[in-house]
């Protein structure tokens, strides 16, 4: 474990005198904790806290500074989805999902047949290629951007699906491939061996044990991949227009009632839509998304 | 930990069965076979996806830009450049109305190359320092053992999960004129309307959404510390400082320096937050943006610039990996069992 487990775990065995010191060390320890922990949460959330407190306000208490609801009221989220000043952001979510889901769907299909051969199978360059995947998923966007940009501005496909999900798979099948590859090296492979060896079949052994141990790992890394490519904003503020642009471009471009006016409390409402969901999958897959996310990196 | 070391190796596996030597050869080139089938894929969409663009925009960073032909006044496709479009970055020369070049007049994307380049590396720089002592510090407190533990641990996600638009969208509204920024801390400062204030905004907005990742990483890398070293340590009389000194900080360095190698990288590309906090204005443009600007003034001259940025970045990752120590093969888990293997 890590260094600050171990005061309250193990004291040291010290002489009564001592002891009463080193006893009220720790618990000036334990409320520096507290502290700090109370410190990083509020951090943290204070500021996704006020976008959802500001959703739900009334547009003529944008600037209310109260850090409890005030003038509660729904319409911020009417005017989010409402289409008559030009936002459409019914329209970009479903875009935002079909991007997604199929540059997730593309990258875990061709990505887990990779990671299958990269965790299982030995075979010359493998270092390489690694370190070429690893290097793909550290590319910069805009260096992809202008040649894309000529392209597809000369092959009539800028604003199609096509033009915003080929450059997306740039980045989330790289991930997709390191993230599969670390789950798979820690799984016990070996219980395959022994289910053969109790009699299962090789498909029986593929669909009654494997399927099961690696369906948390292919999920979890489908989850990092979706996300990955729904936080795209660089490539598709470019290559879409305004019938296929998601939801982080139309939140980008969000236009109010008033023309000079920035619409706060609407782009507010549309942030926490766009969010929510998100924070809620994270936090109830919380330990696997950790686990994933460092897969690749530390582990 | 213990899930691998209880995986007996493949070579292990091998030389238990100690098949005829000619067996294993031809279980090798099967292998082989298989690993290249499976691979393939991947490799092929990744050729289309980068390394196509890759090649596709080095070719066109050699072309000059169609413009009006000095001498014949009609609009003309560019041809061969050479090197001039990327001179025109590096020494912010313009094309001049009578053919040669002049100085970029101020204003003009191509003056902007330097002070682009130099905003670049101060918000990475700064963003990426704040971040490893933030994240170090969470890092460590996470680690601790205390009740609600999992509370913190779950809150840190939350930055990381909003997307970066949506983050940029909410800062803008935290740092308006009457935002609750000016409000807290009693100012009245055009956040977004000037260029300091400007700049550390986009620091603290990135600082808030990317510390979480770079804490989990470094958490990552403390959990693999045994904590019998700790408690050697304290019986040796250690103190705190000197435990985090002499053990934390050279155990966790593999990992700690291949998630600043990885921020580094991702900051030298930022884009999102100073599009949509200031839209580049007040000397805040970055490299990404001044490409993402030139495009639609002329690809080829864009191309060139994105090449700049590609080998700027690539040249920064290069320093990372060979002097200053951040061993992806060491720190990345991936690289390393596949090295060992």
């Amino acid at each position: 474990m890590t260094q600050a487990a171990a005061p309250t775990a193990t004291r040291p065995a010290s002489t009564s005198p001592h002891r009463r010191n080193v006893s009220s060390r720790e618990r000036w320890a334990s409320v520096r904790t507290y502290v700090s922990a109370a410190v990083i949460v509020i951090w943290c959330l204070l500021p996704a806290y006020w976008m959802v407190l500001t959703a739900f306000r009334e547009v003529a208490f944008t600037y209310d500074t109260a850090f409890w609801p005030t003038h509660v009221t729904l319409d911020n989220f009417r005017t989010a989805f409402a289409t008559d000043t030009g936002n459409n952001l019914s329209l970009a979510l479903f875009n935002s999902l079909i991007i997604g889901a199929s540059v997730t769907l593309i990258a875990l299909v061709v990505g887990v047949f990779a990671a299958y051969a990269l965790s299982r199978i030995d075979f010359p360059f493998k270092f390489i290629i690694l370190g070429f995947i690893l290097g793909a998923s550290m590319f910069p966007g805009v260096a992809l951007i202008t040649p894309l940009f000529q392209l597809f501005t000369d092959i009539g496909w800028i604003g199609t699906y096509q033009a915003l999900i080929i450059p997306n798979i740039s980045f989330v099948l790289p991930l997709t491939v390191y993230t599969l590859t670390a789950f798979f090296r820690e799984m016990p492979w070996e219980l395959e061996e022994a289910a053969r060896i109790d009699g299962c079949t090789q498909g029986q052994a593929f669909r009654k044990v494997i399927m099961p141990l690696a369906a948390p790992a292919v999920f979890t890394t489908a989850i990092l991949a979706f996300i990955s490519s729904w936080n795209e904003f660089l490539i598709a503020s470019q290559l879409s227009n305004d019938s296929t642009q998601p939801v982080t471009v139309a939140i980008a471009s969000f236009t109010g009632s008033q023309p000079q006016q920035e619409p706060y409390t609407a782009v507010m409402a549309a942030g926490t839509i766009v969010t929510i969901p998100l924070v809620i999958l994270v936090l109830i897959l919380q330990k696997r998304i950790v686990e994933g996310l460092t897969a690749g990196a530390v582990k | 930990m213990a899930t691998r070391l209880a995986v007996p190796s493949r070579k292990g596996k091998k030389s238990g069965q100690k098949p005829p030597l000619e067996s294993a050869d031809r279980k090798a080139a099967t292998q082989n076979k298989w690993a290249s089938i499976l691979i393939a894929p991947t490799l092929i969409l990744l050729g289309v996806v980068i390394v196509y663009p890759i090649i596709s925009g080095i070719f066109m960073s050699f072309q000059s830009d169609a413009g009006l032909d000095p001498e014949t006044g009609l609009f003309a496709d560019g041809g061969f450049a050479g090197i001039s479009n990327y001179t025109g970055w590096i020494m912010q020369q313009c094309p001049a109305v009578g053919g040669g070049t002049v100085d970029c007049p101020p204003g003009t994307l191509g003056s902007q190359f330097w002070s682009a380049t130099s905003n670049t590396f101060f918000f990475a720089a700064v963003t990426v320092v704040l971040e490893t002592i933030i994240g170090f510090w969470m890092a460590l407190i996470m680690a601790r053992s205390f009740r609600g533990r999992g509370l913190v641990r779950a809150a840190v996600l939350v930055p990381w999960a909003i997307p970066t638009a949506v983050t940029a969208k909410l800062w803008f509204f935290i740092f308006a004129f009457q935002g609750i920024a000016n409000e807290l801390f009693n100012t009245t400062i055009l956040w977004t309307g000037s260029e300091w204030p400007a700049k550390w905004a986009i620091i603290i907005a990135d600082v808030w959404k990317t510390t979480p990742f770079m804490a989990l990483l470094i958490l990552a890398g403390l959990q693999m510390i045994p904590g019998d070293v700790y408690e050697a340590a304290k019986v040796d009389g250690a103190s705190t400082w000197q435990r985090f000194r002499h053990i934390t900080l050279p155990l966790v360095k593999p990992a700690l320096m291949v998630a600043i190698l990885f921020r580094v990288l991702d900051a030298l590309r930022m884009y999102d937050l100073p599009a949509i906090l200031t839209g580049g204005a007040n000397n805040t443009s970055t490299l990404s943006i001044l490409v993402v600007d030139q495009i639609r003034q002329g690809f080829n001259s864009a191309a060139a610039l994105s090449t700049i940025t590609f080998l700027i970045i690539f040249l920064v990752a290069f320093i990372f990996v060979r002097f200053l120590g951040a061993n992806v093969s060491e720190g990345s888990g991936v690289i390393k069992k596949a090295k060992t293997k």
